[in-house]
């Protein structure tokens, strides 16, 4: 997901940038000085159209696995609550493939519950909130260790706020 | 650039063109203390983000503490500045076409710097590290890095800043409507359903959804600021943390986005002086700022996509505002401008390559804001330096360019002004400039957070390369505001 963002990103500003560049090549050059060329308005109505005949598939597509829904019965839990700063865990091991609900807490500020994949890179998160419980759900194929980070700063060693989650085969 | 190193005007000008936009790039005393002050503080607050990104690849030794010190004022400094800058913009233009109070204006610049030095100082003298956001109960407890004191005064700064902008507003708000009736006259509202009156100029649309807007705006910061206040003085006293959330994240959207909207008044009244064409005040243009009105107003539950106790309709209601609101953007203003100088004998000098940068910018900058607004893509990108990534495209690619290209074309006296110099540090700014956002946004896709004192070794080559773009940014721009500065000088001078 990250490495598509990004690609989407570049291919998106490159794009813009040449057409940007295309256009400020030839401004300098006088065509026809009172108006700009005729033809863009038409131009710019097919971009309108085309920009809302793109927007309700891809509004779709992405609305189709959003992270808010229930967790599966059969979830493993995990209490995590939030502290300045360190992460509570009422568990450091779970099974990998099956799913694992973490009931995301804090009892002190805001922090933010992401949890790293052995390459360090994010594979889910939520908010821990003050008076609120988040559920994220995750389902981790991959055995490993895991770590989980502060990702909404809280103060002086938000930094430091991590803490260890091992995923292994074992049956649950 | 000074007005003496300006060339010369193409002599096929009219000679009225020339005077009216002479006249255009003369602003008040008080509009050029705005920007003086702007420069100063942007190159300042740059240089802090330089040494911010120069902390988290080693290069330089600066305790956790000091970095969440500097990270907070860089943060507040930026948002500040970027509205200030974009007042003075607003209120040159704006006050062409109304009757405007210039007490009021001045009032603001005021209570601005006295926001400033309480701001500052629980930072710098007693350790206060909020971060510009503020967020709810962080201030208050802040597990003994600050005292409480500290942070109700950084917020009573805050406050005071705000209740000078909210004036400005105001009197924007009465001065419209004694030349116009109504806000929705002054929107254009007439002409855009179907009547034949008079489109009002750009200006006049631009200030109007910004008062509208950031009035909403303001008057919510206040809400949360004085319960935070209070919630710091007074024990016990405490509130909800998602509504303290919501009213943070409406405030801070909407004074962000308003910078940028008064800012693009300089794109929209400065090009078509280079360009020799007017910048046609259609209804697709009055329609893309009324409903700017509505977008920014609603799109805010965007920042809190990972907040998932939110109410899941105002969550996807967030996505598809965010989607819906790169529209206008791209396809009025960005095209706009592009059709406003396409073939139409452009003059390029340090002006109007910076406002047509701003605008490149900020489109280029809806992109990765808009990839990270897709509920999908945030799971896993959210406050990981994407965010500060796409936020510094459309603000230091987009607000900076369109402020410095307002000074540049106030500095070279409305007249055409280009220089080897110029040129170089422009280039080297566009360099810089992306070099920062790349760093960023790499570095995000890597799964980097946004905010931490201390980086693992694996990811302090984006820290590097940022911190270099940084640093090229901080010359360029300190060449580019070198010329304005010296244009005011030599504008006591001529008085």
């Amino acid at each position: 997901m990250q490495q598509l963002a990004l690609w989407l990103t570049l291919i998106g500003v490159a794009a813009l940038a040449a057409i940007f560049a295309a256009v400020a090549r030839g401004a300098s050059q006088r065509g026809v000085p009172e108006r700009a060329p005729a033809g863009g308005e038409r131009l710019r109505g097919w971009l309108f159209a085309a920009a809302g005949a793109a927007f309700v598939p891809i509004t779709a597509l992405s609305l189709g696995a959003l992270p808010y829904g229930a967790p599966p019965e059969d979830a493993v839990i995990v209490e995590a609550v939030g502290h300045q700063w360190y992460w509570e865990l009422s568990r450091t091991t779970v099974p990998a493939h099956g799913p694992v609900v973490f009931r995301v807490r804090s009892a002190d500020v805001n922090h933010g519950f992401a949890v790293y994949d052995p390459d360090m890179r994010v594979v889910g998160q939520t908010q821990a909130m003050p008076g609120y419980e988040n559920q994220l759900v995750l389902r981790f194929e991959r055995p490993g260790s895991y770590r989980i980070l502060c990702l909404e700063y809280c103060g002086s060693v938000h930094h430091g706020m991590q803490a260890a989650l091992e995923v292994v085969e074992e049956s649950r | 650039m000074t007005a003496a190193s300006a060339g010369a005007i193409p002599a096929a000008e009219p000679d009225a063109s020339r005077a009216a936009a002479g006249a255009l790039a003369r602003p008040s005393v008080w509009v050029r203390a705005y920007l003086a002050v702007s420069a100063l503080v942007l190159l300042l607050m740059m240089a802090l983000g330089v040494l911010l990104r120069l902390a988290q690849a080693g290069s330089v030794a600066l305790s956790a503490d000091w970095f969440y010190r500097v990270l907070t004022l860089h943060g507040v400094g930026m948002v500040g500045i970027s509205g200030l800058a974009g007042v003075a913009v607003m209120w040159h233009f704006l006050g062409r076409h109304v009757a405007l109070t210039q007490g009021v204006f001045v009032a603001n610049l005021a209570l601005f710097l006295l926001g400033v030095v309480l701001l500052f100082a629980p930072v710098l003298f007693a350790g206060y590290a909020g971060a510009w956001t503020f967020l709810y109960p962080l201030p208050q407890r802040s597990g003994g890095a600050w005292s409480t004191g500290a942070a109700a005064l950084h917020l009573a700064g805050l406050l005071v800043v705000g209740v000078g902008f909210l004036l400005v507003h105001l009197e924007t708000a009465r001065a419209i409507l004694a030349r116009y009736g109504s806000l929705s006259r002054a929107l254009g509202w007439p002409l855009l359903f179907g009547g034949s009156a008079p489109a009002p100029p750009a200006a006049v649309v631009a200030s109007t959804m910004v008062l509208i807007v950031n009035t909403l705006g303001l008057a919510a910061g206040a809400v949360i600021l004085v319960m935070s206040i209070v919630g710091a003085l007074v024990p016990g006293f405490t509130f909800d943390a998602l509504l303290a959330k919501n009213l943070i994240f409406f405030f801070g959207h909407v004074f962000i986005n308003a910078s940028i909207y008064m800012a693009v008044i300089a794109v929209y009244e400065i090009l078509p002086v280079y360009a020799g064409r007017p910048w046609k005040v259609s209804r697709v243009f009055l329609a893309a700022w009324s409903a700017a009105v509505v977008m920014v107003a609603t799109v805010y539950p965007h920042h809190l996509l990972m907040d998932f106790a939110m109410p899941k309709w105002a969550l996807v209601m967030g996505q598809v505002v965010s989607y819906a609101s790169g529209v206008p953007v791209l396809l009025v203003t960005a095209y706009g401008a592009l059709r406003l100088v396409q073939r139409s004998g452009l003059r390029w000098d340090a002006a109007s390559r910076l406002l047509l940068l701003g605008v490149f910018g900020w489109s280029a900058g809806m992109i990765p804001a808009v990839i990270d607004g897709t509920i999908a893509v945030n799971r896993v990108m959210h406050n990981t330096q994407w965010v500060p990534g796409h936020f510094h495209f459309y603000l230091l690619l987009g607000l900076v360019p369109m402020i410095l290209g307002f000074m540049a074309f106030t500095s070279a006296g409305g007249r055409h002004a280009d220089s080897g110099v110029g040129r170089g540090a422009f280039w080297g700014f566009v360099a810089g400039g992306l070099g920062v956002i790349l760093s960023f946004l790499a570095a995000g896709a890597r799964g980097v957070p946004r905010r931490f004192a201390a980086h693992l070794e694996s990811w302090q080559l984006f820290d590097s390369v940022g911190a270099v773009a940084g640093a090229l940014v901080v010359a360029c721009v300190g060449v580019l505001v070198a010329g304005f500065l010296a244009s005011l000088r030599a504008a006591d001078g001529d008085a």
